[in-house]
């Protein structure tokens, strides 16, 4: 069974969000994104600066199988992208809501987050998936 | 319904993630597709092949039926226990199949061909050989083992037969032997050195657990795809299938010329081709980061211009590496189009990777 952090929200295409204190937002991939995946071997995340709007293709994770698109979770100006995976892309294998996280973002409107699914609504859409 | 092969079980025990390939389902990574491919770089790996099917070709007439049948020469093995790597062509050229072909006596051959491809390749073996005296015999009696890596062969020789050990132990590359119930070639898929072992099903079993307990590490067909492109070697529906012809496949070296008499299926096709200037096939390694995969736009600063037709992230490179077919002639710096964007490759002369060690 994947983990699925019960305070952290989701996006059905398996990306998580965590608040932080400050207001601003990190986004990451799932873990059942990642086991999915397999070995990870190639991360493309958004630089900093770059507008988002909610829903936007906006990264790219590969594995040794396949290459699939992150998306948005919400609007928003990039803030970081996170600098380890670029040599060390199987760290999203490891510790997909750690280290592995992908970048972090300030939300448009903080407001949009309470749209997203909680932890018991993400482990829902996974089990009609 | 999916085919299943006898090892199925074990894939099951071992929680491997299982995907339909060509109508089998088959298991394409256990626990880390890298951990797999770097195991057989070091030490040993063992796959379940049984998906694909041994066939056995004999009788008085079957040297001549194979010389016709095949674009690389069954005359080249003098010795029985012999193998060589052969196309199977239409008339116009096209590859029906790739195989290898074991010499396993007088008038004697067995064929190991691809799994998607089986049913056609008997019924054009069996059409081929109406009038000749000649049997083809699918043998899905038996199930195909692979055990590859450095360590392949110490790690194999304790659990064959003892009457067998010596003579397997003793084999070079492309050679076979074999006693009652156990065939083993020293052959492989991955650029290591290692057996094929071609045996009743159920021993396929109990092998597979003696090796399992020895070491040996279970690795699916994804680790097989990175370890066979980083070799080199073609993949039968992806490099090279019915529409495309050996020589723009990387696969002219698999075709044997002489003797300019030997009448085989295609011949009078690739005699007209190689007149003219057939695309070439060519090895890439992307200088940056990224991964390249199949059907990739590549160009040349000459304008020449061509495709991948296999990629991936190369482990034992930590880059990613392609097999592409491209315009005879280009030259100059190559670039590949990932979602868009033209990154710069480097043209290497496959395999890129042999017996452990980077050859690009």
């Amino acid at each position: 069974m994947s983990q699925i952090p019960t305070d952290l929200k989701y996006v059905a295409s398996h990306e998580w969000v965590r608040l932080e204190p400050d207001g601003s937002l990190t986004i990451g991939i799932t873990d059942h994104a990642q086991a999915a995946l397999g070995d990870l071997v190639f991360v493309e995340a958004p630089e900093a600066g770059r507008v988002l709007k909610a829903g936007d293709s906006c990264a790219v994770v590969e594995s040794v199988k396949a290459a699939s698109d992150v998306y948005a979770p919400v609007a928003g100006t990039v803030t970081a992208a996170n600098p380890a995976l670029t040599d060390a892309p199987e760290l999203l294998n490891s510790d997909p809501y750690g280290d592995a996280w992908l970048w972090k973002m300030q939300p448009a409107d903080p407001a949009a987050l309470e749209k997203l699914l909680d932890a018991d609504g993400y482990a829902k859409a996974l089990a009609d998936a | 319904m999916l085919k299943t092969t006898a090892l199925h079980a074990e894939h099951q025990r071992l929680n491997a993630r299982l995907v339909d390939f060509a109508g089998w389902d088959m298991p394409i990574q256990y626990a880390s597709q890298l951990e797999e491919h770097h195991a057989v770089r070091r030490a040993a790996g063992m796959f379940d092949v049984a998906h694909m099917t041994a066939v056995d070709v004999t009788g008085a007439d079957a040297t001549d039926f194979l010389r016709h049948l095949l674009a690389n020469d069954v005359a080249k093995l003098a010795v029985v226990g012999r193998a060589l790597y052969a196309t199977m062509l239409r008339e116009d050229g096209g590859v029906i199949d790739d195989l290898i072909v074991y010499r396993t006596g007088d008038q004697a051959y067995r064929l190991v061909v691809n799994a998607g491809t089986t049913d056609k390749d008997v019924a054009w073996l069996q059409q081929h050989s109406a009038g000749r005296a000649v049997a083809v015999q699918r043998r899905d009696d038996l199930g195909i083992l692979a055990v590859q890596g450095p360590t392949a062969s110490a790690l194999t020789l304790p659990h064959l037969p003892a009457t067998l050990r010596d003579a397997v132990a003793a084999l070079k590359p492309f050679n076979a032997a074999w006693k009652d119930r156990v065939f083993v070639g020293r052959t492989g898929y991955t650029g290591e050195d290692g057996f094929e072992l071609i045996l009743p099903h159920d021993d396929l079993v109990s092998l597979w657990r003696a090796l399992e307990a020895a070491g040996v590490v279970p690795c699916g067909l994804g680790a097989r795809d990175t370890l066979r492109l980083e070799a080199g070697m073609n993949l039968y529906g992806q490099d090279m299938d019915e529409s495309r012809h050996p020589l723009e496949s990387g696969l002219g070296w698999t075709i044997a010329w002489a003797p300019e008499d030997r009448d085989f299926i295609g011949r009078a096709a690739l005699e007209r081709i190689r007149q003219g200037a057939p695309a070439q096939f060519i090895g890439l390694v992307l200088e940056g980061r990224g991964v390249l995969r199949a059907h990739m736009p590549v160009r040349f600063a000459d304008g020449r211009k061509g495709e991948t037709t296999s990629g991936g992230f190369a482990p034992t490179l930590k880059q990613s590496i392609a097999l592409a077919r491209v315009e005879a002639g280009s030259e100059g710096a190559c670039e590949v189009q990932i979602r868009g964007q033209w990154l710069p490759a480097r043209r290497v002369k496959p395999p890129f990777v042999r017996h452990g060690k980077v050859r690009v």
